[in-house]
């Protein structure tokens, strides 16, 4: 801050504080309804204060109860698709990006902007062709065909491709005299320098593919393979039966758990990074 | 260890008629145990002559041969040679150590010599207690040593150094240049050392490549190039200040430009009048910069000299006499030095 006197001080502390609880307030929200009983939380003024109803409402969403989702094998189909998206997104961008900075082949620039304007266009756009391929391969109901058409990443690729450029010449030049081939190369220097953008990547790809809902809601047609995402909007119903507040709240509280646990984890690692550089 | 022996060796970029040559064939013999040093100004070609010998750069034409292979299409890691970069170029993720092994370890040296090989290595260099250290925990000079330290370990037929001193202060390159001699005395190994900085290629060289435009200008000892330059580029490339170049001296042979290095000037109390513009003091001696006016012309010639109880003052007029026997004579047209008269 470049002002230091109390005035501001407060100003920024009282923005800061209110916007906090703006942000918090929706999840705050959510853990207090986890633990009312239904008919309790349907009444006007919503209650503000946990209830005692704690122990149901997890138990009840966690085996499935009135609604015969059990969330814990809802998380499991998340967290193995997500894996698969998160590792192979990351995989595969390192070794296209290695190719197209440190290969020269024909056609080169054209491949880089290839993969760079077709994956440009998002999952949404290009959802009725992938359907069909991936009806036509069978892998509807698979974690690969909840995984695969959305690992390529061109984002991904291209933050590793600026990464690349910036390691020195000279460091290529040294493996290459020390007698390392490409992918020794590759994988004794590229790959530990770029850890940090590594790291960071894995926190965006896995939120990402934490949060999807289009793809998995066509891709997975059986109940024991829906995702979390998926699974929360059929636990919310659609019938006449009002939904049952608390075992929802409680499935989206344990939602949240994974994504906030990798950020939470990760963020260690973008301090780390971004404190001892390496160059 | 190996003699280097390069053959009419050419390097151009592209081909045809947009081809750029850069290096116009430049042949050397380099001995067994030779320190030799490529010397010249930035873009005359020298740090690509030495990647060529590295194998980082392809030879586009001639051959380049180390002991008695030829190595043209040999990959940098098969010729036998080690390389310290300008930068220094380590593994900024790995240890002193890791950095030091990585050669050896891809080569598949067990892993007990790699250690003794290291261990060794570091007790030369004086880098011991660094081992388990990260690049960036050293300051400039440690990591010089350590780059150092990763050619050492590699037992190379030859060192490649490129401009392995420009990132240091002035200190601590002297005490450098003194380390590297001294390596290189104990160790004998053929070494190629490149430098845009004369006083380093004078002190450490045995012989000197001194390049120009892509062409080796001279290839000798420091004190051939200093006291016989071949051509008017070394002359006033080497030595500082340079040797004066006189192209129009009313008393020289025709088509001929005089040169005359400034230590070999004397002030006496007759000979060419110059009028002094500037007098600089290093010190132990004095450089006066006068412009001397004769029938054909003026030239500035500067001077070095360590009298100090007769300080010739701005504006004044001295007269100075070059000794005889250090009168240099090179060929207007091409620069090229004459031959010596008998």
């Amino acid at each position: 801050m470049v002002e230091r006197n109390t005035g501001t001080r407060i100003l920024a502390h009282a923005i800061m504080i209110l916007g906090t609880l703006v942000v918090a307030f929706p999840i705050y929200l959510a853990l207090v309804a986890s633990t009312q009983t239904p008919q309790d939380f349907r009444q006007a003024p919503v209650p503000l204060w946990p209830g005692s109803n704690l122990w149901a409402s997890y138990s009840a969403a966690l085996t499935g109860g009135t609604s015969n989702l059990p969330v814990a094998r809802m998380i499991w189909v998340s967290f193995v698709s997500t894996m698969v998206i998160t590792f192979g997104k990351i995989s595969i961008s390192l070794l296209s990006a290695f190719a197209v900075v440190y290969f020269r082949f024909p056609l080169r620039k054209l491949c880089f902007w290839a993969i760079f304007i077709t994956l440009m266009l998002p999952v949404e756009v290009r959802i009725g062709p992938t359907y069909q391929v991936v009806a036509d391969l069978g892998l509807i109901n698979t974690y690969a065909g909840l995984s695969v058409p959305l690992i390529a990443s061109a984002t991904a690729t291209f933050l590793f491709r600026q990464f690349f450029l910036t390691v020195p010449d000279e460091l290529v030049e040294a493996a290459r005299v020390d007698g390392a081939g490409p992918m020794r190369f590759f994988k004794d220097i590229l790959v530990p320098l770029s850890r940090t953008s590594i790291a960071a990547l894995f926190v965006i790809q896995f939120i990402y593919g934490w949060n999807q809902y289009l793809w998995p809601l066509i891709a997975a047609t059986s109940q024991d393979m829906y995702p979390i995402g998926v699974g929360l909007k059929q636990i919310l119903g659609t019938g006449d039966a009002a939904p049952e507040w608390n075992v929802v709240m409680a499935t989206a509280v344990l939602a949240m758990l994974p994504p906030a646990f990798v950020v939470v984890l990760m963020q260690k690692w973008f301090v780390k990074g971004l404190v001892d550089t390496e160059k | 260890m190996a003699s280097i022996t390069l053959k009419n060796v050419i390097k151009r970029y592209g081909s045809g008629k947009t081809a750029n040559q850069v290096i116009h064939g430049v042949n050397a013999e380099i001995a067994d145990g030779e320190f030799i040093v490529i010397v010249g100004p930035s873009g005359c070609g020298k740090s690509t002559l030495l990647r060529m010998v590295a194998g980082l750069e392809e030879i586009s034409d001639g051959q380049i041969s180390i002991g008695p292979r030829v190595v043209n299409n040999l990959e940098p890691a098969e010729r036998d040679i080690a390389m310290v970069f300008q930068n220094y170029a380590l593994y900024p993720h790995m240890s002193v150590f890791e950095n030091m092994a990585y050669g050896l370890k891809i080569a598949k040296v067990p892993m007990d010599e790699i250690k003794a090989r290291v261990d060794k290595a570091a007790k030369i260099l004086e880098i011991g207690p660094f081992l388990q250290r990260k690049p960036r925990e050293l300051s400039g000079g440690q990591r010089q040593r350590v780059a150092m330290g990763r050619a050492i370990v590699r037992q190379p037929q030859v060192f490649l150094f490129d401009e392995p001193l420009s990132n240091l202060d002035a200190k601590l390159r002297a005490q450098t240049r003194l380390e590297i001699q001294k390596l290189h005395r104990e160790l004998g190994i053929t070494s190629l050392f490149v430098t845009h900085d004369q006083v380093e290629a004078m002190t450490l060289a045995q012989r000197m490549i001194v390049m120009n435009g892509g062409v080796m200008e001279q290839f000798g000892t420091p004190e051939e190039v200093y006291t016989r330059p071949a051509s008017t580029f070394v002359a006033s490339f080497i030595g500082s200040p340079p040797m004066n170049l006189l192209k129009s001296a009313p008393d020289a042979p025709p088509d001929t430009i005089v040169g005359i290095r400034p230590e070999h000037l004397d002030i006496t109390p007759s000979g060419w009048a110059l009028q002094v513009e500037a007098v600089e003091m290093l010190g132990a001696e004095r450089l006066v910069y006068g412009r001397w006016e004769h029938g054909s012309g003026d030239e500035l010639v500067i001077i070095r000299t360590e009298e100090s109880h007769h300080v010739p003052t701005l504006g004044s007029t001295i007269h100075v006499t070059p000794r005889a026997d250090k009168i240099h004579h090179f060929e207007s047209s091409t620069g090229k030095r004459k031959a010596e008269q008998p």
